[in-house]
């Protein structure tokens, strides 16, 4: 576990001091809200109709982004090579890198989903399963994406790739996340919806890391 | 099992079989759409636009089943280590895309007279685009390294990951209440769909099946062959142009290098 905390506080303390990383993901998150008003129309109706989509939808491509990071600076200069060499668990590695992607990326965007559900007329009534569906799916989108991030370590054109690979395994997290809410804004309970993300997070935590892993042995090879 | 996995067996083997299968093909294809499109009944509801599922229905089919194959040839090539299930499941990954995208244009040129739409985002029709998009990206993986042998354990890897998607496929119909109706051909109490219309159905969905394995063995055989012009590139027997440096007068004679590699 020791091996788990060092590479979580590297990561982290990397991130916080490259500093930009986070604050790129949620500028990203926000842009890209902000072009739906201008390509819908601002009519408060419509928008307040597709907010939960909106949002889910640019929180997943802002997640799909900052996962070349996750393991590409560290493929290229040989971190990576001396982590799979050393004693602690490949594994265990893996869920450090997606917990820091979650607390450098997924985290941040949870914290300005509210402001953009505002800025898009969404009922407040939604709010709350907003945060909680997006507390569930995140770790998740960490989780599944670091598998498309170590497949593609020493491809050609790897961020393109990234997310041809990664997109399709999100839906299923879109389609219930962006339910949830619905659901809370038709007044209907959610627990459905919430219930099946954490089967998905728990899933995704348990199945994820051993592909990850096994992607970045051969990656090593 | 293990000893199919060599190259030069899977050549033997298959060489006898090929004109067989190929033949089988072809009648059965053959006779399935003349079945189909001409002496079977029309639907009482639907009228001739029911000819429509007889190709639809295999090219789903098939499309679950190349997946299904691939990811099996991936995890086969992923423990064991076989050359050959690689070979395999790079060859099946460009037909089962391209039996999914026959299915999704059939589904949708039923669709426009029958639901009125060309498209819905119905659980199915979606899971299947997703089924799509995974193929896509596999083909796209595969190809992505310089070192072909890399590409294919990532891809055997991304297979074996978006294997959870068959199960969502062949069930979301039963799971989610969705305009596509729900499995008529395989079910508990018998089939549902009347026996005029099982026989060419039926024909039809062996002749897709044989057409897959035609391909398949080609495509192995096309990349086994282009392996082994590669490896003697890679030796030095010719030069750039392709000729043969040692013996300049003699053209190349592709079957005397198989014998020698044999």
């Amino acid at each position: 576990m020791t091996g788990f905390f060092a590479i979580l506080q590297r990561d982290l303390r990397l991130a916080l001091r490259q500093g930009a990383d986070s604050v790129m993901v949620v500028a990203f998150f926000i842009v890209t809200t902000t072009l739906f008003p201008f390509g819908v129309g601002p009519e408060a109706n419509i928008l307040a109709r597709i907010a939960s989509g909106v949002i889910w939808v640019s929180a997943l491509l802002a997640a799909m982004l900052s996962l070349e990071r996750v393991f590409q600076t560290d493929y290229e200069d040989g971190t990576l090579e001396l982590l799979t060499l050393s004693p602690v668990s490949l594994e265990l590695v893996v869920l450090g890198k997606a917990l820091a992607h979650w607390l450098t990326t997924g985290l941040p965007l949870i914290i300005a989903a509210p402001l953009m559900a505002v800025m898009l007329n969404m009922d407040p009534a939604g709010f709350g399963v907003l945060m909680v569906a997006m507390l569930l799916g995140t770790p998740a989108l960490s989780l599944i994406g670091a598998i498309g991030a170590a497949l593609i370590l020493g491809a050609r054109r790897g961020g393109v790739l990234v997310s041809l690979l990664v997109l399709p395994l999100y839906i299923p997290i879109l389609i219930f996340g962006a339910g949830a809410v619905e659901a809370a804004l038709l007044g209907v309970s959610a627990a459905a919806q919430l219930q099946i993300m954490g089967a998905i997070l728990l899933l995704a935590l348990a199945a994820t890391p051993f592909a990850t892993a096994h992607a970045l042995r051969q990656a090593m090879e | 099992m293990h000893r199919f996995a060599k190259p030069s067996v899977f050549l033997k083997i298959t060489a006898p079989i090929l004109p067989w299968l190929v033949g089988a093909t072809v009648i059965l294809i053959a006779s399935g759409l003349y079945f189909s499109l001409i002496a079977s009944p029309v639907d009482y509801q639907q009228g001739a636009t029911v000819r429509i599922m007889y190709l639809h229905v295999p090219a789903a089919w098939m499309g679950l089943f190349c997946y299904v194959g691939m990811a099996l040839c991936g995890a086969m090539s992923l423990i064991w280590k076989h050359p050959l299930a690689d070979i395999c499941a790079r060859a099946t990954a460009p037909i089962g895309a391209t039996f999914t995208a026959l299915c999704l244009i059939t589904g949708s040129l039923w669709g426009e007279p029958m639901w009125g739409t060309w498209w819905v985002w119905d659980a199915r029709l979606t899971s299947m685009l997703i089924l799509l998009f995974l193929y896509l990206g596999y083909i796209a993986l595969v190809n992505a390294f310089d070192d072909p042998e890399r590409g294919s354990k990532a891809g055997s890897a991304l297979a074996l990951v978006g294997a959870i998607n068959v199960p969502i496929v062949k069930f979301s119909v039963d799971w989610w209440n969705t305009l596509h109706q729900p499995a008529s051909i395989v079910r508990v109490d018998g089939p549902a769909v009347d026996p005029s219309m099982q026989l060419p159905l039926a024909l039809m969905i062996f002749g897709f099946t044989g057409y897959y394995f035609v391909v398949l063995i080609l495509r192995v055989r096309l990349e086994l062959n282009e392996r082994r012009i590669r490896a003697l590139h890679l030796s030095g027997m010719f030069d750039d142009n392709g000729e043969n440096s040692t013996a300049e007068t003699k053209p190349y004679d592709p079957s005397h290098n198989a014998e020698a590699s044999q």
